[in-house]
């Protein structure tokens, strides 16, 4: 990599954000659909930061004992399912809210993977592939932007589907009719107490494989700081993306190239300030959910039975 | 002249059935979450259990390091200063319906504001501290109702998101334009002269703060218990519509009462910079506002019930260090513990108006 690398100047910020947005953006994409899924169903689930982390650390964990990044993934997606399982159905008791529980499962899914993840801080396990899209420049920043992780592509791919499966399939239409309202689902002999509880488990897997992609490819390390929020910004995206799977693969490339504004500019030598470039992504998250929502009337495009205006 | 049923014990029948259907109720208040309490810690035991670590040499671990000697309640007590007002900033704005989870920023700029503030100096200087502190804690957390009730924002997620930009903003002051340049290893505002620093309380071996967030848990109870503001916040808590058809100002309510809790979040700040660290730098985050969280709901957003929780949690997490170097466990293990205690606790809200031993109808019937 080190061959090739030109002098671009100030160019070199944008194309750092552009790479950056590629980079960053995957885990906001599968935390963001997890989160559009579960509340197509009608539930919240705020838990998604705890279920990323945990994600982060099992997806590292078994990837160094097994050797194998992708049996990191799938180990990270199942964890996620449990979390997401644990708030679906402990939210089907009456009066259980299922903010607080998200909460609650927030700060039990961070405690547990900073304990078991204690043995995992020091060794390395192995990367998760990336595909080099970008052969065919001479230019190394240009080459370095364009490696594109399989991840990515399999979330873009699962936008589409999930878009699809909302628009054209009885699973989606069972999903939208219960996060309309239980009693119209339960006219239609469909339970939605079970159709929450496995679109949030389905929606923790999500969530759980984003966070392995935190630590097998970008940072690419597990430690207590791997995540500051990503999980809970991307439960914030979906209201920006008004609860539609491609919208989500957009706002996820907006928020990963506001998250990579920090380091580019670091990169061209702009040092001063670095805290607040870094807080770039909170500031634009808040912005986009002011302007998203509104005081008066339930937001365009809401699942009728989500508890966001309650 | 008045009966019970036929199945009440004979203390029973030595009190009026209204008196008993009134503490029929205040113990199910009370049983309910001392039973979910115990829950979560039994789900815990079975945790450490499954692991291979005995739980009865962790709770007497805990025990010890906590509650056990008259050292270990200096201790806990120090922990639990901070928590009771960190645990107001998150049950204040509950009585109103809010979920405010962001306490820890305005923590952070409630300690920076009280060391800007110290830098001036005067005599009124501990004065100019302490109302520098609040406002900063006040404007934060303030905002964040306002979004809520002005724009219909998530209060939930938009002050997690104002604490993570609030803790940006601090680490920019403090490691760049407010740094003192003799801080080397550890980025810290000027360290406060001696006359600024606060005392402990004669005899207790506490800081002041302990005795500032109990009154603050009291008077935070007056005032939703015996207040016509308080009255009106519960009113609308339970149904804005219904407020708002009675002419009650539900936008000032949810912003007061919101600003009331950042204010004293951002006491904690002060606290901590002014009795504990001597200066403001990252010591300042040291996570009170997340477990302020668990206390509120543990003490199911009643001010005064949060002095009990608060000193429960503050010896657990006391204890946390002694249980890392005897068991050999994680220092995230009380984090662990808490977050079973907490999902116990709203599992808990299950229960209320379920369990027939504390039905008013029971013992109520004359």
């Amino acid at each position: 990599m080190s061959d090739g690398v030109t002098d671009l100047g100030l160019w070199g910020v944008p194309l750092a954000m552009l790479a950056g947005a590629i980079r960053v953006s995957t885990p906001f994409l599968f935390v963001s659909l997890g989160e559009c899924l579960t509340e197509r169903s009608g539930r919240i689930n705020l838990g998604l930061e705890g279920t990323l982390v945990f994600g982060a650390m099992a997806g590292y964990a078994i990837a160094y004992e097994t050797g194998s990044p992708w049996l990191g993934v799938l180990a990270a997606a199942l964890s996620g399912a449990v979390f997401g399982l644990a708030h679906g159905v402990m939210c089907a008791l009456p009066r259980v809210n299922d903010i607080a529980i998200g909460i609650a499962l927030m700060l039990l899914g961070t405690g547990l993977a900073f304990f078991f993840g204690k043995p995992y801080v020091q060794p390395v396990a192995p990367d998760l592939p990336s595909i080099p899209f970008g052969w065919w420049s001479d230019i190394a920043q240009v080459r370095a932007a364009l490696d594109v992780n399989a991840l990515f592509l399999i979330g873009l791919a699962l936008a589409l589907g999930m878009a699809w499966m909302f628009r054209a399939t009885r699973a989606g239409l069972i999903v939208r009719v219960v996060g309309d309202g239980a009693e119209a689902a339960r006219a239609l002999g469909v339970d939605p107490l079970r159709v929450r509880a496995l679109s949030t488990a389905a929606g923790g897997a999500l969530a759980g494989v984003g966070g392995a992609y935190l630590s097998l490819y970008y940072p690419g390390s597990w430690n207590e700081g791997i995540s500051s929020g990503q999980g809970l910004m991307a439960v914030a995206l979906v209201i920006f993306a008004r609860w539609r799977p491609v919208n989500c693969f957009w706002a996820a490339l907006l928020f990963g190239g506001a998250g990579a504004l920090g380091p580019a500019l670091q990169s061209v030598g702009v040092t001063g300030g670095y805290h607040l470039f870094n807080a770039a992504p909170y500031v634009l998250t808040l912005g986009l959910l002011i302007a998203a929502s509104s005081p008066s009337r339930a937001l365009a495009g809401a699942p009728a039975a989500l508890g966001f205006n309650r | 002249m008045t009966q019970t049923l036929p199945d009440a014990p004979l203390f029973a029948q030595a009190l009026g059935p209204a008196a008993l259907a009134g503490l029929a109720r205040r113990a199910e208040a009370v049983a309910i979450p001392l039973g979910a309490l115990l829950a979560g810690l039994a789900a815990f035991s079975l945790f450490l259990a499954a692991l291979g670590h005995s739980p009865a040499a962790f709770y007497a671990l805990v025990w010890r390091a906590g509650f056990g000697t008259g050292f270990s309640w200096e201790n806990t007590l120090s922990r639990a200063a901070p928590l009771l007002l960190a645990a107001l900033c998150v049950a204040l704005p509950a009585r109103l319906g809010l979920v405010v989870i962001g306490g820890e920023g305005a923590i952070a700029l409630g300690g920076l504001a009280a060391a800007v503030a110290a830098g001036i100096g005067g005599p009124l200087a501990p004065a100019l501290m302490a109302l520098a502190a609040m406002a900063a804690g006040a404007l934060w957390i303030g905002a964040v109702g306002w979004l809520r009730h002005a724009r219909g924002v998530n209060e939930t997620i938009s002050s997690l998101l104002m604490a993570y930009v609030a803790i940006a903003l601090f680490n920019h002051l403090v490691e760049g334009p407010l740094r003192d340049p003799a801080s080397l290893n550890k980025p810290s505002t000027a360290p406060l002269p001696d006359a600024l620093r606060m005392g402990e309380i004669p005899g207790v071996g506490v800081h002041w703060g302990l005795a500032v967030g109990v009154a603050a848990c009291a008077l935070s109870w007056l005032l939703i218990e015996r207040t016509r503001w308080g009255f009106a916040a519960r009113i609308a808590g339970g149904n804005v519509r219904a407020a708002q058809l009675q002419g009650l100002p539900v936008g000032a309510l949810v912003v007061g009462f919101a600003a009331l809790g950042g204010a004293f979040a951002g006491l904690v700040g002060l606290f901590e910079v002014a009795a504990v660290h001597g200066a403001a730098n990252a010591s300042l985050m040291a996570g009170y506002g997340y477990s302020g969280i668990l206390i509120a709901f543990l003490a199911r957003h009643n001010p005064l019930a949060i002095i009990p929780a608060a000193v429960l949690v503050g010896g657990l997490e006391a204890s946390g260090g002694l249980v890392q170097r005897r068991m050999d466990l994680p220092d995230a293990t009380v984090l662990v513990l808490e977050g079973f205690v907490f999902v116990a606790i709203l599992l808990s809200e299950t229960l209320y108006g379920r369990c027939r031993v504390f039905a008013p109808e029971r013992w109520g019937r004359a």
